[in-house]
């Protein structure tokens, strides 16, 4: 039933799109929202939070029942920033966790639909991050603190449980600042009481740095660990040893 | 101390004192004299000298711990101490030991005579080495002194073990929970969808049994077991922080932004990913743990602060023999 449906908004968004051109950005946003939001988010940002809703059950198979999403209304230009310029959203399959993907819209697009989703409740804005003014040590102890458990210590990202924390290397310092405050996923949302935006700056700071990270230790290995560096040991370090005994024994039988 | 002093002693004349076997007075030599080869001599004593000063050196820079770049030195004492006992090594076998390769009927056993004239060949076909007790003594002396390099980090495992002190917890009625900053924590800022550290009020923040974490979930969604109902406190439940499984903190805090579709809330141990159900006693639902995360029973004071209303339900920490017959004690 849902497919006929999106055919039909598609057709209407397409046929749409020509006349549509120099409308205003909201409007526009309006039919993108239209063609790549409303099958979860339902229409105006009501969202879709039972499968009832959907006119799904716990019989249906899992395509159907994967139409649900949250509501947006309210949500403002921050979430919706940071989902449509990380390539978050638009998501391939409701219930798959977002990643990092290369970009479906274009930047006047995810303006146009970041306008829209703002236009739809009062909500917070982008926020506006200042790295420069943080402080990286403390960055480096809040971090460690609240972040490393899951992107690990210097950002590299890594595994929890039913979830895939992603590595923060090419997190903009607006997109850090967004993320924080929002929790996507099942991310731990931090409000301004537990990370104030001076705080945010810091870790900002320090995430940015751990792009270029002072390896005291020598070679890094990518900073993921023991692991790699045990491996690094036993398979290089050994089998130069070996070829080393190796070596010597020829000599010792020549 | 006079004890060391008795070891010592014994451990000196052992080394030093033994009686040597004699030679039969007056016998011709069954093998030729060797030369021996002093340069080869020095060469061996130096580099056992070399590894026993880089061994040492590990330890000195371990002990100062303030050097830069100490993993470096680190690194390069303890290469360089085995690779000046290995070339020490290969210099005794390939120069000092004489190598030789005798065939002979193997003697009967009832020519006992036989048997001197053996122990003979073997005595003098090691005289190609002058100085041999002192080449002993260094390869003892490096390889006491490598043996201790190696377990000296051993040192900073801590206090020896004692089980007692593993049950003990800061914990007791009353006690207020704080911040890492020290400053009281009020219930009414504790948020949903995010995790706390608090660790007691007045009490030493290093113990195994001090850190906590601490959610707030919707009181519709706890669901605790009989033996816990009554330990959260509007809805706040708190845990220790510490892993059942290795000891880990418990850093992780998965959250839902949309329930419906992403995972159930839990807390998770990055070291192994031990999961635990915050809403159902810190049950296990994923990983190594074997038993659930201790949990301490909350109310709120007066004034809105949190406060500790007893101890944990089970003993904090990595699992041990018997953890499960033990209370948590204060």
């Amino acid at each position: 039933m849902r497919l006929p449906v999106l055919t039909l908004i598609a057709a209407l968004a397409l046929l749409a799109l020509p006349a549509a051109a120099p409308a205003s950005s909201p409007r526009r946003g309006e039919q993108l929202y239209g063609r790549f939001c409303a099958s979860c988010h339902g229409p105006g940002g009501a969202g879709q939070t039972s499968s009832s809703q959907i006119g799904a059950g716990p019989a249906r198979d899992q395509v159907v029942q994967g139409g649900l999403g949250p509501p947006l209304r309210g949500v403002g230009a921050r979430a919706a920033d940071f989902y449509l310029r990380t390539g978050y959203m638009p998501l391939r399959r409701s219930g798959l966790q977002p990643r990092r993907a290369r970009l479906l819209l274009g930047p006047r697009q995810i303006d146009a639909l970041v306008a829209y989703v703002a236009s739809l409740g009062p909500g917070p804005g982008v926020p506006a991050p200042r790295p420069e003014r943080g402080d990286l040590s403390e960055g480096q102890r809040l971090f460690a603190d609240r972040c490393a458990g899951c992107h690990q210590i210097v950002g590299a990202g890594g595994y929890v449980t039913g979830a895939v924390p992603p590595p923060l290397h090419t997190a903009s310092a607006v997109q850090i600042a967004e993320a924080v405050r929002i929790g996507p996923y099942v991310m731990p949302s931090f409000s301004e009481r537990a990370i104030s935006n001076r705080q945010l700056d810091s870790i900002i700071r320090y995430v940015e740095w751990t792009r270029n990270p002072d390896d005291r230790g020598g070679w890094s290995l990518g900073d993921i660990g023991p692991v790699p560096e045990g491996l690094v040991t036993w398979f290089l370090g050994a089998s130069v040893l070996v070829a080393l005994c190796m070596l010597l024994g020829k000599r010792l039988r020549g | 101390m006079a004890r060391a002093k008795d070891w010592l002693v014994a451990a000196l004349v052992l080394l030093l004192g033994r009686r040597t076997r004699t030679v039969r007075a007056g016998a011709p030599r069954l093998v030729p004299k060797r030369e021996t080869d002093d340069r080869a001599e020095r060469v061996a004593l130096l580099l056992l000298g070399l590894s026993s000063v880089c061994a040492v050196a590990f330890i000195v820079v371990y002990a100062l711990d303030r050097l830069p770049a100490q993993t470096q030195l680190l690194g390069l004492a303890l290469g360089l101490s085995l690779l000046a006992l290995a070339a020490a090594l290969i210099v005794t076998g390939k120069r000092l030991v004489p190598e030789e390769e005798l065939a002979d009927d193997y003697p009967p056993e009832e020519h006992p005579a036989e048997q001197d004239d053996v122990e003979q060949l073997v005595d003098e076909g090691v005289d190609g080495i002058s100085r041999r007790r002192l080449l002993k003594l260094g390869l003892v002396g490096a390889g006491g002194a490598l043996g201790l390099a190696v377990i000296t980090p051993a040192l900073s495992f801590g206090p020896f073990f004692r089980v007692r002190e593993l049950v003990v917890t800061p914990w007791r009625s009353g006690r207020r929970l704080v911040d890492e900053a020290g400053r009281p924590l009020r219930a009414a800022e504790l948020e949903e969808k995010t995790l706390y550290t608090a660790f007691p009020e007045g009490a030493d923040d290093e113990q195994q049994g001090s850190p906590l974490v601490l959610v707030r979930l919707p009181r519709q969604e706890l669901d605790l077991p009989p033996e816990l109902a009554g330990y959260d406190a509007e809805g706040i439940v708190a845990y220790s922080k510490i892993c059942t499984h290795a000891g880990c903190a418990v850093s992780l805090y998965r959250t839902p932004l949309f329930p419906p579709t992403e995972p159930h809330p839990a807390l998770v141990c990055p070291c192994h990913y031990s999961t635990f159900d915050p809403a159902r006693g810190g049950r296990v639902v994923f990983g190594p743990a074997g038993r659930p995360l201790p949990m301490l029973p909350l109310e709120i004071d007066g004034k809105g602060y949190l406060r500790a209303k007893g101890n944990f339900d089970g003993p904090v920490g990595p699992s041990w023999w018997g953890v499960r017959n033990r209370k948590a004690g204060s």
